[in-house]
């Protein structure tokens, strides 16, 4: 690496903070308008982030305050960052917990009993749910003869080359379901697939999924945009989770 | 009453409030951050003619209440579902006394369901046994991410829980209303997971359990439960609203509702006063599923409308109504999608 690690730009800065995702909504914080400041003095960053209401929930807060750290100081040319979720609840114990690197364990205490990976894992698990909806309908609608009964023996190579089907591998990739071309693509977070008679049903249980988050993200962008006016300005539309 | 087109609607608001959350009685800043929180709600999803000044919005009292719910409303009956929030607010944020003396003094319009904390313990248990001495009750709002303490909620499963459950059983109060909050020990999971609504409704069947805004922001999970459990209902407070913001969200909520829940076990809210009834009244009885969604979802009927806005309530609750404005009950299933052959999707095409 060189020693001469030019210094990061708000680009830079607002590029590394387009990883985060809101576990919840399945997008990333940077399209939600949750970043609300970045200021640059040298390699030292200090970023604020906001919600959509005082109450939301958290451990999602923490999630992506933690993250958004994690993904700052891993930036190039980045030599001290701060982290601060603005007018929350839990700001004073989530920006204090940030500060000192305390983890969340550290940060929530006797609040916290294990760590937030299960939590993830349930939210990534939905947002593959619905990935896997929003692929197999757009294949029912591309594909007439296609019956749903038949979706159970879908499998990856007879989906498109298309942003629908890149955005599912990713969300595959992320709870360990395979992207051999011949994996099955209506299967549950354990890749178990469906029978004929239980494919119809799966398929209508992934779009009652697909419809709240998405619901969810509606929402939570309304929140923000009559919490915070002028945050429009800051919100990239949703790009039908195809990101 | 309602009506329109020749159609006559009886009206159940099945979850108002009466709440006091001016600066004088906010215990601290999270009452005032919860006040705002429910005002962003209301300037979000309100039409511009619907919209109360930030004063007008922290406290109506009783006859503005009963003006905006009976006069201008529609509403034949309404029930309070009051939330207690105790650390945010000196005298809660539900009005107590105010509220039981509206309703004891219009029984005929007003029903009074009050709250209990299973974290109270003993002592809570026997206020709940003078609670419902006193106030005669049917039903009570429970509110799981409320703070107690060092405490920052609570699940329906935990043993306490259970054994205010068994106190209702005894004391006929067979309505448990359920609200899922944003913070819940501990915050490692999930905090509006419904899967503790699961395990009380299988241990409880002779209980009814409304989750309010039908599990949102959970609704698939809600969706799932309700389709399995007869005794699990689905209250559409904070849901109505969408219908004029996000029409097409909205059909989405109820297509979802209808086809895994059924017409028999949802209920209208206004969620007065985060809005008022009038106006969502007029537009759910204008409401139709989308054309271009209308394979996806069947038409909404005017019999599942006449239900949802009050028929399935005053059931639950035993509230007269009129004969010319009854249906004939009909035997809809108790569990399972209501029209599985629609699980095709034939219209997703």
């Amino acid at each position: 690496m060189s020693t001469l690690t030019r210094v990061p730009t708000e680009a830079d800065v607002r590029g590394a903070l387009g990883v985060v995702i809101d576990p919840e909504l399945d997008e990333p914080i940077t399209d939600l308008g949750f970043v609300r400041s970045v200021a640059l003095d040298g390699g030292r960053v200090e970023v604020h982030l906001r919600m959509p209401t005082s109450f939301c929930s958290p451990n999602f807060a923490y999630l992506m305050a933690s993250d958004s750290k994690d993904a700052l100081t891993a930036l190039p040319g980045v030599t001290h960052v701060v982290v601060e979720l603005d007018d929350h609840h839990d700001s004073a114990i989530i920006n204090a917990g940030l500060a000192a690197d305390a983890g969340y364990r550290g940060t929530f205490k006797h609040e916290a009993e294990q760590d937030l990976d299960e939590l993830r894992t349930t939210f990534r698990r939905k947002a593959h749910t619905a990935a896997m909806e929003r692929a197999l309908t757009a294949l029912l609608r591309a594909r007439p003869a296609v019956q749903v009964t038949e979706l159970g023996t879908i499998r990856l190579w007879d989906l498109p080359d298309d942003a629908t089907t890149a955005a599912l591998l990713r969300r595959r990739a992320a709870i360990g379901l395979p992207d051999d071309a011949d994996a099955l693509v209506l299967v549950d977070h354990e890749n178990t697939g469906y029978a004929p008679d239980r494919a119809p049903m799966a398929l209508r249980r992934a779009r009652s999924t697909r419809i709240s988050v998405e619901g969810n993200a509606h929402f939570c962008r309304g929140l923000l945009r009559t919490r915070y006016p002028g945050s429009e300005k800051d919100q990239s539309p949703t790009k039908e989770h195809t990101s | 009453m309602y009506t329109k087109d020749g159609e006559r609607y009886f009206i159940v608001d099945a979850h108002i409030a009466l709440w006091d959350a001016r600066p004088e009685n906010q215990r601290n800043v999270h009452g005032k951050q919860f006040i705002d929180c429910f005002y962003d709600y209301h300037a979000n999803l309100s039409p511009e003619s619907e919209k109360w000044s930030y004063e007008e919005y922290l406290y109506q009292g009783g006859e503005r209440l009963k003006r905006d719910l009976f006069e201008d409303g529609y509403v034949d009956h309404a029930i309070f579902q009051p939330a207690h929030l105790g650390e945010f607010y000196v005298n809660g944020f539900g009005q107590t006394e105010e509220a039981f003396a509206l309703a004891q003094a219009d029984p005929g319009r007003l029903t009074y369901n009050h709250h209990f904390d299973p974290r109270n313990g003993e002592a809570g248990l026997d206020q709940l046994r003078a609670d419902a001495e006193r106030m005669n009750l049917k039903g009570v709002k429970l509110y799981t991410a409320e703070w107690h303490g060092e405490s920052r909620g609570y699940k329906l499963s935990d043993p306490w829980a259970y054994r205010y459950f068994e106190a209702c059983r005894e004391l006929g109060i067979t309505n448990i209303h359920v609200h899922k909050g944003p913070t819940i020990r501990p915050l490692d999971r999930d905090a509006f997971d419904v899967a503790d609504i699961d395990h009380v409704a299988s241990d409880f069947t002779d209980l009814n359990f409304v989750v309010e805004h039908v599990g949102l922001p959970r609704l698939e999970d809600f969706c799932w439960i309700a389709t399995q459990e007869p005794n699990v209902h689905g209250g559409l407070a904070v849901a109505m609203p969408f219908i004029h913001t996000r029409p097409r969200y909205f059909a989405q909520i109820m297509g979802e509702l209808l086809y895994w829940v059924g017409e028999d076990r949802i209920q209208f809210s206004s969620d007065y006063a985060l809005w008022t009834p009038r106006w969502l009244v007029e537009a759910f009885v204008d409401f139709q599923i989308p054309d271009d969604m209308s394979a996806e979802y069947g038409p909404i009927t005017t019999a599942q409308k006449k239900k949802i806005l009050g028929l399935n309530a005053a059931k639950m609750y035993g509230i007269e109504v009129p004969e010319e404005l009854r249906l004939p009950d009909a035997g809809e299933p108790a569990v399972g999608p209501r029209e599985p052959e629609r699980a095709d999707l034939a219209g997703a095409r």
